[in-house]
């Protein structure tokens, strides 16, 4: 057994109201710059939906992630290594996306609307931040947002062609839910496996999965191994690029920005230990099915003497551990098992898990007699309208059981809490039933109703102190040290009004016209 | 003597100046530019023309590269002592290999500059040196296609002339006199060549010299650890 630590992160799907706010802080801190512009490290997507890139779930396409070979061996989908080296896929690279695939990342002729006045509104047509040239619009990120063109897009997606039944095209029925994606900092991460040059790493202290800008060559292969399609290629700096998972933030002990900005707090950041020898071996589980409770059986029980013993041997920090003993990823995923890892059929054991939306149907049970009657949650789950099974197809790789489980727990626990509130009698044995007790039930509705901002993130702060100079990192830390990367020199114009000795209000007068910059 | 002069300046001074580039630019630009070498691909943006342009010309260039090294550094003593005539050698090794080679390296680049210069966002994102790049190779291969299609036809070897002479550079002892009876098409292919070779360190060619085959051996997990400072 050898134990590490990892920071990974739970989504509730349940709170997910689809603002995009994390998708937005995110991009304004890391991916704001020329090269970057069609980089969504952090994106929400509406399922059932075509995602982003276009149809990322297709692995048939892109040839994702990881497969068995005919003796069930691990191997990269997309070839093995001397494949990639010795065989000319290093000259040119079937499976990655184009940008199309993406889309043709835009920005407005502003300067237009400036100027003498004219006879007719000023119009800011749409132009390419790649090409300079005027463009059509027919793409973009979230094209499909809300479902709409759904009739189009929906039959896309590759999960519903998945699952069965009529309910795939049946427009009254149409249901949705909202999918914030990020990296998944994945403990078998098939970008850092596919690397020729050996610049993508996970780091050992957290398990947070980065792109070493120095030694990436700009192979592409891990924006092609990496099945969530989450590892983007600058155009600019011919480098790949990355989430972060804002590690100078979580350094020091504080939320990714996506997590800190999300305003339906429907975001957990905690650390988790798990038995690294054992990775490949639970990522080798010949039944898709039974992937999920590989990854479960990789986690390690914080409180057990032994193994904290045994982390502290492996080099863990007392930080680390205090945190995982703390951690409510534990507590969800491994605990109380309402939380999901996405798509696990891609065998790269993803840490950036999922508690599963109670859809609809639940208010419609809710508010008639379903306090009286708790039974009827259970039919209720399985007519929800989002279908377990598209669930299951996104989640667990079709193990509907596990899901409709979490399902119950998380309905049973609603029912509960709303007869305390009220006053009504509960028959507790019905809690029992999905394996839950009244205290059980009380500190799973805080931590997901209340969600406190201590709760929700057990972050350790690393002993940055003792590794390096902090004040030398300052600013100097992430992708700005590319040159021309950096938004400033792009404002020059407005540093040389500074420089001639302007006062900042005038130089806001000037440079700004309703948060636009003025050149 | 006047075109002494410029015969030393062009087989001596001229190489001696575009190798000495070649070593000290590249030694420079690993050690101080490293965050700058990259492959430099433009896939995201095309990748019809591309997968047709690169296969072709990588594998052509390469083979080329090869065919190039045996050429200039496998004295003709050696070949003739394993019984491999002249002629055989002209035949096999350079018309049965060369040619095809050339071609491909040819197409290829031909295709790439093509797609270079006419997809508008492959042509936006490029810098003047990649642009400089394509067609100095695009010049030099169909130089050296030439030498090697005419070598068909006219009684002239190389390999008494052109061979010893690079070799001579290397062991710092330059017969330069050795390169006035050679065809005029073989020195521009030679000039040509030698420029990008000077030219090499400061454009996306380096990418040339990061093959990564460590990866066939290297386990597929990479962890990194943070070292203490003090």
């Amino acid at each position: 057994m050898k134990i590490k630590a990892q920071i990974s992160m739970v989504l509730n799907l349940d709170k997910c109201i689809g603002c995009h706010t994390c998708s937005v802080t995110c991009k304004n801190t890391w991916t704001n710059r020329p090269g970057a512009e069609y980089m969504w490290f952090n994106n929400v997507e509406t399922k059932p939906g075509v995602g982003y890139p276009k149809r990322w779930e297709d692995e048939d396409q892109y040839h994702g992630g990881w497969t068995l070979d005919s003796k069930g061996k691990l191997k990269l989908r997309a070839g093995n290594k001397l494949n990639k080296i010795a065989l000319g896929k290093i000259f040119y690279n079937n499976d990655m996306p184009e940008l199309d695939n993406y889309y043709e990342p835009w920005t407005y002729d502003y300067k237009t609307l400036f100027g003498p006045e004219q006879k007719h509104q000023p119009v800011a047509r749409p132009k390419s931040q790649i090409t300079g040239e005027g463009m059509e619009l027919t793409t973009g990120p979230n094209w499909d947002d809300d479902l709409a063109g759904s009739t189009e897009y929906v039959a896309q997606d590759p999960n519903m062609q998945r699952i069965e039944g009529d309910i795939k095209n049946n427009f009254e029925q149409a249901f949705m839910m909202y999918l914030p994606r990020l990296c998944e900092h994945c403990l078998n991460a098939p970008c850092v496996a596919s690397c020729p040059s050996g610049a993508m790493y996970k780091r050992d202290e957290d398990g947070i999965v980065l792109v070493d800008q120095e030694r990436c060559r700009g192979w592409r292969f891990c924006m092609t191994g990496c099945p969530y399609k989450k590892v983007y290629f600058n155009w600019k700096t011919h480098k790949a690029e990355k989430c972060t998972f804002c590690y100078p933030r979580i350094e020091e002990g504080q939320p990714t920005v996506c997590a800190e900005t999300c305003v339906g707090r429907i975001r957990y950041i905690g650390a988790i230990l798990y038995d690294a020898d054992r990775v490949e071996e639970a990522a080798s589980t010949p039944d898709e099915s039974k992937l999920y409770e590989a990854q479960l059986g990789l986690f390690l029980d914080p409180n057990d003497p032994e193994i904290v013993k045994q982390a502290r041997q492996d080099g863990i920090s007392e930080e680390m551990i205090e945190a995982a003993q703390k951690s409510p990823i534990y507590k969800m995923a491994v605990k109380e098992k309402i939380a999901f890892p996405l798509h696990p059929e891609y065998r790269t054991m993803p840490m950036v898990w999922y508690i599963p939306p109670l859809s609809p149907v639940m208010s419609y049970f809710e508010g008639r007699d379903s306090i009286k009657n708790p039974e009827m949650i259970f039919p209720g789950i399985d007519q929800m309208r989002v279908p377990v099974q598209y669930l299951a197809s996104l989640l667990t790789a079709g193990n509907v059981p596990v899901i409709k489980q979490a399902l119950y727990k998380l309905a049973m626990m609603r029912l509960y809490m709303r007869a305390k509130t009220s006053g009504h009698d509960f028959d507790l044995s019905k809690l029992e039933r999905v394996g839950l007790t009244e205290a059980r039930a009380t500190s799973l509705y805080r931590l997901l109703a209340i969600a406190k901002y201590e709760d929700r993130f057990v972050i350790p702060s690393s002993q940055k102190a003792e590794l390096d100079d902090a004040q030398t990192e300052q600013g100097s830390l992430g992708y700005d040290e590319c040159e021309g990367c950096a938004l400033a020199p792009q404002h020059k114009s407005m540093f040389k009004k500074a420089e001639a000795g302007k006062s900042t209000n005038q130089i806001y007068a000037d440079s700004f016209y309703g948060g636009i910059w003025r050149d | 003597m006047h075109s002494d002069g410029w015969s030393i300046f062009l087989w001596v001074i001229y190489p001696y100046i575009m190798l000495a580039s070649f070593f000290i630019g590249t030694f420079v630009r690993f050690k101080y530019f490293h965050f700058s070498i990259t492959a430099k691909s433009s896939e995201l943006f095309e990748k019809k023309w591309l997968m047709i342009g690169s296969v072709t010309f990588h594998i052509g260039i390469i083979l080329a590269f090869f065919g190039h090294c045996l050429g200039m550094f496998i004295p003709a003593s050696w070949t003739a002592y394993f019984g491999i005539t002249e002629h055989m050698y002209h035949l096999f090794g350079s018309l049965m290999m060369g040619i095809p080679a050339g071609l491909l390296a040819f197409i290829g680049i031909a295709i790439l500059t093509y797609r270079r210069m006419t997809v508008s966002r492959v042509y936006k994102t490029s810098d003047i040196n990649d642009i400089v790049v394509d067609w100095a190779l695009l010049i030099t291969i169909a130089l050296g296609l030439t030498c090697t299609i005419t070598g068909a036809f006219i009684d002239y070897n190389y390999r008494t002339t052109i061979s010893p002479w690079v070799r001579s550079l290397f062991v710092l002892n330059p017969q330069w006199q050795l390169m006035m009876s050679v065809p005029l098409i073989y020195k521009i292919h030679i000039l040509c060549g030698l420029a990008i070779f000077g030219y090499f360190p400061y454009t996306r060619l380096v990418h040339a010299l990061t093959l990564p085959w460590q990866y066939i051996f290297r386990r597929y997990i990479v962890y990194r650890r943070r070292v203490k400072a003090y």
